[in-house]
């Protein structure tokens, strides 16, 4: 516990400001994994998601039984053949379970990812190259920022019918990379007038090479809790839309394994498994990623930040509570 | 004031871009759902109604792309959202008028007190470091942020509206009653908000703890919060006038912030407790491909969210001195 009370003295909850030369970053991969170790909180993190990961990858090995075949007997309570019950229409609630996890991971994953990508792109782009290029990039930035989240994303995909995973993915990273990119670009803007930066132009280095080679590994850590921290409101961004039946119902998700159960009242029918196990898997994935976000927080806070001025703080304050309170929507 | 004029700058282009977002999309999108939609509503509604959904979405026009712009926002202006296709023949307005007093209480009320007891948390948590409540609670947090809120909503259905049978669990009022500001009707309302407000509660109030309890910690480390302590204030007004009234600054703006979220709703909580407030009027409009209710809607919470921005980051820079240098 005293890992927890020694560390989270910052004023943001997700923000991390590592100001710091390239010379920190090589180092950085062994500090992680020994913190990891050390911090509780990144243990069972890492142990969920690698948990998650296999289930993804070798789904057959768990559970044997098709998870989309309708053969069993309809509304089953849990039994030896099959453990959490029957879906309304036969089929194995636990084998629909287990290879949900490999849609939900994969869209939290890559989603996460190439937000964070857009993030860094925006992001740095914006605040190293300043000028006109900053206000336009900015300007998107910021207007995808206050626009409401899940009332966007339910508005597009609407308009989308019949979208599969890869338009799901699409319009999370397109509604979901401000965020991290407004954070990435007020720490380049903190970093642009360092000494090692001036000393790469000084070389003569492009922009090109400095923002690759010289300002990204300095943000590492920064980097990889936008993606935690977007991977976790994917999760929960895009079963809300599965939720909801948008996507392909017949896919096999937690979603839509949830969007079946709501349609056949599952709750109502004392087929509880079927509503219950999906949104508590949802949450634990969540949780994971969470988890390992929160730890990774702390492990890089204290060691690290150096805290700029006061109204920066303030203002990270404000869009990181902006960005908690977007979640609520979903 | 210069920073007053920017940030109204930023409202009016931000606001423009919205509108014309709303405009584009149905038309950029690919084979225009609107006539797929039309298709389908042919027969079924009478012919002026199906000609005004045509010029809103551009079929059948021969008119440029920029006169439909200039007509669309000529409607915008004179509040014209047309005919709602789920509820015909009720105008868009009125379908949202008849939703909004629910959103507004339902979440209103939620937000409010989400605040106000987090904030309060956040406070003594901080105070008592180390405590009961400091120790336990941000890892608390840091789980129930991961859970579906809709999710939580469900759970609330099954024990304390199906197993316990405490309260109802489905729409907003008693349907067996009119509307009215009669005490049975209104007990009913109350009587079906608690749970889906439970919902939101548990899932809402976490943040606030967290921002709170996190600024009033820096807040804490301040050499005027040490001067108070040096000169042998009592503890209570040290953490309320000294270090909370400091803290408090970024929970306020948060909470300026989420009133502009209030119009919106909790879509899926309201969905899950099929409670008729804006958010389940936008998943109904959705799923009945109902365009000009769905457009109208979005158009409704992003300008609440907007306007609700707009005020936080006048009232902050009022507050706060630093924040009107700051970019």
């Amino acid at each position: 516990m005293s890992i927890i009370a020694g560390a989270t003295t910052q004023p943001e909850g997700t923000g991390l400001l590592t100001v710091g030369g390239p010379a920190q970053s090589g180092q950085a991969v062994g500090r992680i994994w020994r913190s990891i170790r050390q911090n509780n909180k990144a243990f069972v993190g890492f142990i969920l998601l690698g948990i998650f990961t296999l289930m993804a990858i070798f789904p057959w090995a768990i559970a044997r039984d098709d998870p989309s075949a309708e053969i069993y007997a309809r509304s089953a309570g849990p039994s030896s053949a099959h453990l959490l019950g029957t879906t309304y229409y036969g089929q194995d609630i636990f084998s629909q379970a287990v290879w949900g996890t490999r849609e939900t991971l994969i869209i939290a994953v890559v989603s996460g990812a190439l937000s964070t990508v857009l993030s860094v792109i925006m992001g740095l782009a914006a605040g190293y190259l300043g000028g006109a290029a900053d206000a336009v990039l900015n300007y998107v930035t910021d207007v995808l920022l206050v626009i409401p989240t899940f009332p966007l994303l339910l508005i597009i995909v609407a308009y989308l019918p019949h979208a599969g995973v890869p338009v799901l993915i699409a319009v999370l990273v397109v509604t979901g990379y401000s965020y991290g990119a407004r954070q990435l670009r007020a720490q380049t803007l903190s970093v642009r007038s360092k000494d090692f930066l001036e000393a790469a132009r000084v070389r003569g280095e492009r922009s090109f090479y400095i923002i690759v080679v010289e300002i990204i590994p300095s943000m590492t850590s920064l980097i990889v809790a936008t993606f935690l921290g977007t991977a976790v409101y994917n999760v929960l961004a895009s079963a809300g839309l599965q939720f909801l039946g948008i996507g392909n119902p017949s896919s096999i998700s937690w979603g839509t394994m949830l969007y079946w159960a709501q349609n056949n009242e599952a709750l109502q029918t004392n087929q509880y498994l079927w509503a219950l196990v999906p949104g508590a898997l949802i949450g634990i994935l969540g949780a994971a990623f969470a988890l390992v976000n929160y730890a990774f927080d702390e492990i890089s806070n204290p060691a690290l930040a150096r805290v700029p001025l006061g109204r920066a703080r303030f203002g990270q304050a404000r869009y990181s509570l902006r960005r908690l309170h977007a979640n609520r929507a979903s | 004031m210069r920073y007053a004029l920017r940030r109204v700058g930023f409202f009016v282009l931000t606001l423009w871009t919205c509108v014309t977002l709303n405009f584009l999309l149905p038309r950029m999108m690919p084979g225009n759902p609107a006539i797929a939609m039309l298709a389908r509503f042919h027969g079924r509604l009478n012919p002026a109604s199906l000609k005004a959904i045509e010029i809103a979405f551009g079929v059948n026009t021969h008119q440029s792309l920029w006169s439909q712009y200039v007509s669309y926002l000529h409607d915008l202006l004179t509040l014209n959202f047309g005919t709602s296709i789920t509820f015909f023949p009720a105008s868009v307005s009125s379908v949202i008028k008849s939703a909004i007093p629910y959103t507004l209480g339902l979440v209103g009320i939620t937000t409010i007190l989400a605040f106000l007891l987090g904030t309060l948390i956040g406070i003594v948590g901080a105070w008592k470091r180390g405590g009961v409540l400091d120790s336990l609670l941000p890892p608390l947090f840091v789980i129930t942020s991961a859970i579906p809120y809709f999710w939580v909503g469900m759970l609330m259905i099954l024990v304390f509206g199906l197993k316990l049978q405490w309260f109802p669990y489905t729409f907003s009022y008693d349907p067996t009653l009119t509307p009215s500001f009669s005490w049975p009707f209104i007990s009913s309302v109350i009587d079906h908000a608690i749970l889906p407000a439970v919902a939101i509660l548990i899932t809402s109030v976490g943040a606030w703890i967290l921002t709170m309890r996190n600024t009033m910690i820096t807040t804490l480390a301040e050499d005027y919060v040490k001067m108070a302590r040096a000169k042998g204030l009592p503890g209570r007004r040290i953490m309320i006038d000294y270090a909370a009234r400091n803290a408090i600054l970024p929970n306020l703006s948060g909470f300026a912030m989420s009133v502009g979220f209030i119009v919106s709703g909790a879509v899926l909580v309201e969905y899950v407790f099929n409670y008729n407030g804006v958010g389940y009027l936008l998943v109904q409009a959705l799923n009945a491909e109902d365009y000009p209710l769905m457009q109208a809607l979005f158009l409704l919470i992003t300008i609440a969210v907007l306007i609700a921005i707009l005020l936080a980051d006048i009232v902050t820079a009022m507050l706060d001195p630093r924040t009107r240098a700051a970019r």
